[in-house]
């Protein structure tokens, strides 16, 4: 599951030999991100990103498992003991703040790795599944982060689960039965409340087994790159350990200092005011918000007003999980065997402008549900549903790809001495 | 195939999402405004945008604001509003000696049962008791304010848009409602029982202006209570009581940016000497 020449591990002390023979542990780290795991040369700091979300979850799990311990998941008791966290728990006030900020940076990690893989087609063959699995741990992520928002039970807490859980009320013929079901009541309460945190404890469990059949899929073509050539000889990689352990070590610092900014000097920021009021099944707040890393979806969802055939919320619906659903076919969608956005002129610009989009949808699922928020999210949903289903099958038909590096080396260097297989490529003075 | 399938869903999903969106553009252009013209949207106003010792980064109380805060609070607000998310004993923070939380927590009653009967009755507060509530349930919380019911504040900076400074604009902003806006919308005009206060997000509210002249409490510390600074100091006052951490979150914070900061400096020079013999040779003669 490697390249012929990745290094071989061989253990030196006695105890590692005999851990070696019983359970070869070290064996198996060396070879997942030690030196016996070879990496093209060329990643730029966008290949950080899935160590950092992986570090993301294990600050999340760990930060959790320890305010779990202190929280009540019960309706009348779980507002109260948030603050019982926040007031009396030696440090639970940082532990609430590292978790709830987490979060925010876990998603905005994740959509930095995502839309790496859009521009640099991580993708295409021969890594289908690790995008699959990939866009299932972005899913179970989706979930996990909207229990976990539901939790403090808070005024955004009940309103944005009630306004949820109802979207599959618009679900013909089982919507309703389906929703009541979910929820265990009519409207979201203590039953609710329950077996959402008991999820949201599970969920993350199942994350992190998603994550290593993600990262054990990645293992098997290895890395991809920023040409997008896959590696060719041993020139081409360099050993995971020391290089990209180092690089991610410095990447691991920049993330942690902006995340300890938020942390500690901006902690609600990304928050939002209502849901330091108890929840309040009677009151409904002015403004119906997610959180904002579930706002471009959110905009997707509003920004169908009209019937047409079906009820306009149930295309609303039926559009925000295509949204998403959309990307498992991505590899059969986008047929360019080029993979990096760099060799794609016409790509490049739709890429460019998918980017802008999102970013606009966000903003105005983050906005109140009326105009011109509202003609602006239905443009921008449109353009996201062309970009994916209909431009990206209709540019790699007609694109014309820029010419690619021969190898990695030569697009590093400059020249490839190993490249003597037929392929000549002069190298300009 | 995949393909094919897939550029008819997705003009599918795009006719539809344009359908609305011409329907939502002809209603615009019919009505001729994006929205409905609003007295809250017109003379709804931002928070003052004035400076609490709490804010930024290197931001703390200021002890003495906050204990003349408490005094508001406590004079005022405390007739109505509970605070139930703190206790006498968190008043040792700001301060005060345990002798003083004793006797603070000694000036409220709070509910108690009989040892003798185990009847409820009242008695003196003590130290680990919590700030009492003004009514013993909503109903009647209700009751006695002309059905509205005075949210608790134990929180209100960090539930409230604009923090602190919402509440000081909120405390100070209570005028006449301007002859301008009942003109240019009749159905606004402040329904008997509310109170016009432009900083409120409807404009109206139940809660008659608490502080209404200078000198309504007397400040041990010699510091001359207006209205402006009486408002300012129950703000600060709640800064506190909503994030009673928020010194040790700051002072911690440090700590943390300039170790973070130091090793991620390490962490740079011992990248880049790993990759130093890696560097590609730009002009290798």
């Amino acid at each position: 599951m490697s390249f012929p020449w990745a290094r071989a591990y061989e253990p030196k002390a006695p105890l590692m030999r005999y851990l070696d023979e019983k359970l070869p542990l070290p064996r198996f780290i060396f070879n997942a991100v030690g030196a016996g795991y070879p990496v093209p040369r060329n990643l730029s700091y966008f290949w950080n990103f899935g160590v950092l979300a992986g570090f993301c979850l294990v600050l999340q799990i760990v930060t959790g498992l320890i305010l779990a311990m202190h929280f009540a998941p019960n309706a009348t008791l779980a507002f109260d003991s948030t603050e019982h966290i926040m007031r009396d728990v030696n440090w639970g006030w940082l532990l609430r703040y590292a978790h709830a900020n987490g979060a925010s940076f876990f998603f905005a990690v994740i959509y930095i790795h995502i839309f790496r893989g859009f521009f640099y087609g991580s993708y295409k063959a021969p890594r289908e599944m690790i995008w699959l699995l990939g866009v299932v741990i972005f899913l179970l992520t989706m979930a996990t982060g909207f229990m976990g928002y539901v939790l403090p039970w808070g005024q955004m807490s009940f309103w944005g689960a009630k306004v949820i859980t109802g979207l599959f009320g618009a679900i013909p013929l089982v919507g309703e039965p389906l929703q009541i079901w979910l929820l265990g009541g009519y409207a979201p309460d203590n039953a609710a409340l329950n077996r959402f945190f008991s999820l949201h404890f599970l969920l993350p469990f199942v994350i992190l087994g998603a994550v290593i059949l993600h990262i054990w899929a990645l293992h098997i073509p290895g890395s991809s790159n920023p040409t997008g050539v896959e590696v060719k000889s041993e020139s081409d990689t360099v050993p995971f350990h020391p290089y990209y352990t180092a690089k991610d070590g410095f990447g691991l610092g920049v993330f942690l200092i902006l995340y300890c900014i938020m942390v500690f000097f901006l902690p609600n920021y990304l928050g939002h005011a209502d849901n330091y009021i108890p929840a309040n099944p009677m009151a409904t707040p002015a403004l119906i918000v997610p959180e904002w890393y579930f706002w471009p979806f959110y905009a997707i969802l509003r920004s169908f007003t009209s019937d047409f055939i079906l009820s306009a919320k149930l295309w609303g619906v039926l559009a925000m999980f295509s949204s998403i659903l959309v990307w498992f076919f991505l590899p059969w969608l986008d047929k360019s065997p080029v993979r990096s956005g760099h060799y794609r002129p016409a790509f490049k610009w739709f890429f460019g402008i998918l980017v802008i989009d999102v970013l606009v949808l966000g903003y105005c699922g983050g906005s109140h549900a009326e105009e011109p928020y509202l003609m602006i999210s239905q443009i921008a949903t449109a353009y996201y549903f062309l970009h994916f289903l209909v431009f990206l099958p209709l540019v790699s038909w007609f694109e014309r790809p820029t010419p690619l590096p021969f190898s990695i080396t030569e697009a590093v260097l400059g020249s490839d001495d190993a490249a003597i297989l037929g392929a000549s490529t002069p190298t300009a003075a | 195939m995949t393909r094919l399938i897939g550029i008819f869903v997705g003009l599918g999903f795009a006719f539809v999402v344009l359908l609305a969106f011409v329907f939502g553009a002809a209603t615009v252009i019919g009505e001729g405004h994006l929205k409905e013209p609003s007295a809250e949207h017109d003379y709804h106003l931002e928070a003052k945008n004035i400076h609490f010792a709490s804010d930024g980064p290197l931001g703390k109380f200021d002890r003495q604001q906050v204990q003349r805060g408490f005094q508001v609070y406590k004079e005022v607000c405390s007739a109505c509003h509970s605070l139930r998310l703190v206790a006498f004993r968190d008043l040792a923070q700001l301060g005060y000696t345990a002798n003083e939380v004793k006797a603070a927590a000694a000036g409220f009653t709070v509910p108690g049962i009989d040892p003798n009967t185990g009847e409820a009755n009242t008695r003196p507060g003590v130290a680990t008791d919590y700030f009492p509530k003004p009514y013993p349930n909503d109903i009647a919380a209700r009751a006695a304010n002309n059905n509205a019911i005075p949210p608790d504040l134990s929180l209100m900076p960090k539930a409230r848009e604009g923090g602190p400074q919402y509440i000081y604009s909120l405390l100070t902003g209570y005028r006449e409602q301007p002859a301008a806006l009942v003109r240019k919308y009749p159905g606004a005009k402040t329904p008997t029982g509310l109170y016009y206060n432009p900083y409120f997000a409807n404009l109206n509210i139940a809660m008659p202006p608490p502080l209404t002249s200078d000198g309504q409490v007397t400040y041990a510390d010699g510091t001359k209570a207006t209205v402006a600074q009486m408002a300012t100091d129950v703000a600060a006052f709640l800064v506190w009581t909503s994030e009673p951490t928020l010194e040790k979150r700051h002072q911690t914070g440090y700590g943390f940016i300039a170790f973070l900061l130091f090793a991620t400096i390490l962490a740079w020079f011992s990248k880049r000497q790993v990759w130093a013999p890696l560097k590609p040779r730009k002009h290798k003669a």
